[in-house]
Parts: structure tokens; C-alpha cells; sequence
């Protein structure tokens, strides 16, 4: 690693204090930033330890929930409302990395992880995410964990979140606070950025910005799902998965909120497929035509182009589960 | 820099670089080497320890953050004259060939079985609210963080499940 400073900060104004500057970052969990230095895809040379701040605990907000910034994946995925009210979450967290890493990693640190691009990861090889203007080998290289949706000329990483998916289905807030000490609430869909020409920019975060806690509102449907698919059993991350919101009314399909991982560079999600569904009765004939608007964009680079056809078996599978009432 | 580490009850102070993992400051500064280094990325659990009660990668967090933390290694969980009983099964079970993963394999499953006791729910449990039956298909799920490169699995499953019985008939 190369050589930082480090510093302990005891609460969020000091935090926010010693994060300033172009070489901070923050620490909290730390087991993709830790990783990342080791390898010097990232350099910082001051890390803000978080680890002290008062920002855990799961407790009820108005009719949902506000989760602590700090909140670890297993403390999160074992809470007993989560279990009971957003079971999606439990499972796509249940589904990412493994226990010593659940352990560790924290709800905010989840939704800013890193892309596992093999080229972002390999600093001998150019890549604009890593090294803006530096070119992209993954265009025209090996693709298998690589973008169907949402790429750009520049890039096509996947961002890799599991947890990020469901919260996006549950329609999460992001509460961030900025060094002026005021505190505002980013919708999950408005918080990550698509890559442009600049894909080094991931979201909506401003420099020294802090994310304190994540809110979800009471669920909007009860039929909750996540489904992964992966090349090992576990342990690995998403080649396609999908997180479904869905809430019957009678035997139409009254409330649909879709979101997708593993298949573009952000956390994935097409208003206009839910738009679809909702108020429909379920059919395979609906499906098809939700994956047919899901993927109308879809591109493949060669080693993904199983992803399209998955994608849309994934959707059409979740979907009927979720409509015939399968338990998440 | 200063840390002061509570490693198996004992105070331990480190004056390290802040780049020190954790696993580095146990292996090189104080010599405990019973956690060993795999890949040093958090992918083969050889390195794993029970900080807190819980069990954690220590290659992919450093010694300076865990000032204060209640740290347990191999090193605490037992002796040659008087193992655990998780290190007692697994070798009764032949849960290893060459050994280099097991000190983390049997920190991990060591800390595994508390959060089975919690009422943890796994990837691979039916019922996420329900009684959590330790089958083998969860064993394996839950401890899919500690690889073997000898793949001594079923027998590490063994030894983990014989474990779980003799505590839960305890």
C-alpha cells in the first residue's frame, strides 16, 4: 500500500472535517477500499476512519425504516423486521460475499463498493474509470461481468452490489451530509450516475459528502424475490440477478417495482417495465413483453451476450414466482 | 503509530505503521502465526479471527482500527494439551490434508455456530424467520468464506456438524 495518514474521527462533524480534501477517504468497513489500495488501484493518502461514529442501529422511520450508515450486512440481513417486512433485502445481502465479509462491510460502504472490472482491478492496463482519458480494455476483451444496459463509449463496467438492487426495488432514500453540516435525502434511483464520458464519477456525491443511513418506506408489496444467478453456488458475484417488489390486487398485478444487478453499471431499473405490469393480470405473455421492453436497448460485447437471454429468463421467472405467491 | 490490542485476554501494544493489517500485526509484530496468509484479498478466509465475537477477514482490515476490539485467534481457542472442541473434531474427522487453511477454517466455524445460535438465516435457508437447521447444505453455504485448496470439505463438514450436535445436545 502506499503510505497514508490516519486518522480516528470521533463524530460526524469531524469526520466531515478530516475528510476534506482530494486525497481523503473514508474508512469504515473497509474490505473493497483495503483491498483496492493493496493492489494501488486506489492510493489515498489520508484515511478517515468512521468505525466511532454514532451511525448504526436499525430503527423505525414514520411507517419504514432508517438503517445507520454503519450498519453491518449481517446485522442488517438478520434484523428481525427486515426479515419480516423487506425479506428481498435479507436475501440479496444473504446472497453477497461471505460471512467474514458480511461481517465487516457496512451499509454504506455497500452502495459505494467498486466495480470487480478485471481491467479496473489490473493497473497495468489502461482504464477510464481508474485513470480518466487512459482508454477501455474491457471493450474488445474478456466481457463475461460486463454491462448488457447502461454502458458508455468509455465504459461498461457492472457495479456489483447485491444489497443496492433490493433497496432499489424498496425504493431507498440515501441521507447524506455535507460538510456544511446540513443534512438531504437522494432517492437510491437519483444517486448513482451513469458513466458517460466520466465514468470515474459514480454518483451524486459531492466531495467530503458522508452518507449517514439509508431509509426505506414501508413496502409496497408483499411478494418479494431476489434471484441471483452466478457462476459458483456462492460466493461470487452476480451475472444477472433481480430483485421484485411485487403487490396483488385481487388478481391483477397492483403494485411492480423491478430492479436488476449484474447488468449495468449501476444498480438497474426501467420505470417504464414496471409501468407495464402494473395493473395487468399475470401472465407469460406479460412477461415476455416486460423483458422484451427491459432489454429493447440491451448490447452485448461478446463474452456477455448470454446475459440478454438470461436477463430475460431471470425476469420471467421472478415474476412468475412472485405472482403465484412463491416465498422470498 | 500506538494501538493497543486485546489479542486472546491479553494486552498487546503495537507501534506499527498504519498501512498494518491486522493479520500482519499479529503474524510479523506479535507473533502469532497461527492465522496464516492466503491470498491476503479477503477470498480464502485462511487468515480469518473472531474480533468482537465475530469472525472476520484480518488481511482486509488494519491493526490501528481495532484499538480496544476483544481479538481471539486459533492461538485462543485452544491448546495441543487442551483443544476445543471444534479443533478436537476436526481431527477426529480428518478435516484437513495439509492444514494451511485450518486454523481459519476452524475460527470461522468456531464463530459460524454462534450465529446459527443467534437465529442467523442463511442464503440457502428455506424459511428466513424459522428454526435454523444446521443441514449440511447450510454448513457449506455459511461457510463458503474459508476455501480449501486440498478440498478436504466433507470432512471439514463433518467435523463442523459433529460439532453443532455435541453442543446442541450439551
Amino acid at each position: 500500500m502506499k503510505r497514508f495518514d490516519y486518522a480516528r474521527a470521533a463524530d460526524v462533524a469531524e469526520a466531515l472535517r478530516e475528510g476534506q480534501g482530494d486525497g481523503a477517504a473514508f474508512i469504515a468497513g473497509g474490505t473493497n477500499l483495503l483491498d483496492l489500495m493493496k493492489l494501488r488501484v486506489l492510493t489515498p493518502d489520508r484515511l478517515v476512519d468512521i468505525n466511532r461514529l454514532a451511525l448504526g442501529g436499525i430503527e423505525r422511520d414514520g411507517d419504514g425504516l432508517r438503517i445507520g450508515a454503519l450498519v453491518t450486512n449481517s446485522d442488517l440481513a438478520a434484523d428481525e423486521t427486515v426479515r419480516r417486512d423487506y425479506p428481498v433485502l435479507s436475501r440479496a445481502l444473504l446472497a453477497g460475499a461471505s460471512g467474514q465479509l458480511r461481517n465487516k462491510a457496512t451499509t454504506g460502504g455497500n452502495l459505494l463498493q467498486r466495480t470487480r472490472c478485471y481491467y479496473f482491478y489490473d493497473i497495468a492496463m489502461p482504464c477510464n474509470k481508474r485513470d480518466p482519458g487512459s482508454g477501455c480494455q474491457a471493450r474488445g476483451g474478456v466481457t463475461r461481468l460486463h454491462a448488457i444496459l447502461g454502458g458508455s463509449d468509455k465504459c461498461i463496467a457492472t457495479h456489483p452490489s447485491d444489497m443496492a438492487v433490493a433497496m432499489l426495488a424498496l425504493k431507498a432514500e440515501v441521507e447524506v451530509e455535507g460538510t456544511d453540516g446540513a443534512r438531504r435525502r437522494v432517492p437510491l434511483d437519483d444517486f448513482y450516475v451513469p458513466p458517460g464520458d466520466t465514468p470515474q464519477v459514480e454518483t451524486v456525491l459531492g466531495a467530503g459528502e458522508l452518507i449517514t443511513a439509508v431509509i426505506l418506506p414501508l413496502p409496497a408489496g408483499d411478494r418479494q424475490i431476489y434471484a441471483k444467478v452466478r457462476d459458483r453456488a456462492s460466493y461470487a458475484f452476480a451475472l444477472v440477478s433481480c430483485a421484485a417488489v411485487i403487490g396483488m390486487d385481487g388478481d391483477r398485478i397492483g403494485h411492480a417495482a423491478l430492479a436488476f444487478g449484474g447488468i449495468a453499471p449501476r444498480p438497474w431499473r426501467n420505470a417504464e417495465v414496471d409501468g407495464l405490469l402494473t395493473g395487468q393480470a399475470p401472465s407469460d405473455d406479460l412477461f415476455r413483453r416486460a423483458a422484451d421492453l427491459l432489454l429493447a436497448d440491451a448490447k452485448g460485447h461478446g463474452g456477455n451476450d448470454f446475459k440478454i437471454p438470461l436477463a430475460r429468463r431471470v425476469l420471467i421467472d421472478t415474476l412468475r414466482k412472485a405472482t403465484r405467491g412463491d416465498a422470498a | 503509530m500506538r494501538t493497543e490490542l486485546t489479542i486472546n485476554g491479553a494486552t498487546h501494544a503495537l507501534e506499527a505503521d498504519a498501512r498494518t493489517t491486522l493479520l500482519d500485526a499479529l503474524r510479523d509484530h506479535l507473533g502469532l502465526t497461527g492465522s496464516k496468509k492466503g491470498c491476503d484479498h479477503g477470498q480464502c478466509g485462511a487468515c480469518t479471527v473472531i474480533v468482537n465475537g465475530r469472525r472476520i477477514n484480518a488481511c482486509l482490515t488494519l491493526a490501528c482500527m481495532h484499538d480496544g476490539d476483544e481479538i481471539v485467534t486459533i492461538e485462543g481457542l485452544g491448546t495441543a494439551e487442551a483443544p476445543s472442541e471444534m479443533q478436537r473434531a476436526f481431527v477426529a474427522h480428518d478435516g484437513y490434508q495439509c492444514g494451511y487453511c485450518t486454523p481459519g477454517q476452524i475460527c470461522s466455524a468456531t464463530a459460524m455456530l454462534d450465529e446459527v445460535a443467534q437465529g442467523w438465516p442463511s442464503h440457502v435457508s428455506d424459511d428466513l424467520t424459522g428454526e435454523m437447521d444446521l443441514s449440511d447444505a447450510e454448513i457449506s453455504e455459511r461457510m463458503s468464506g474459508n476455501l480449501c485448496r486440498c478440498a478436504a470439505y466433507p470432512n471439514i463438514v463433518d467435523a463442523i456438524r459433529a460439532t453443532a450436535r455435541k453442543e446442541a445436545a450439551e
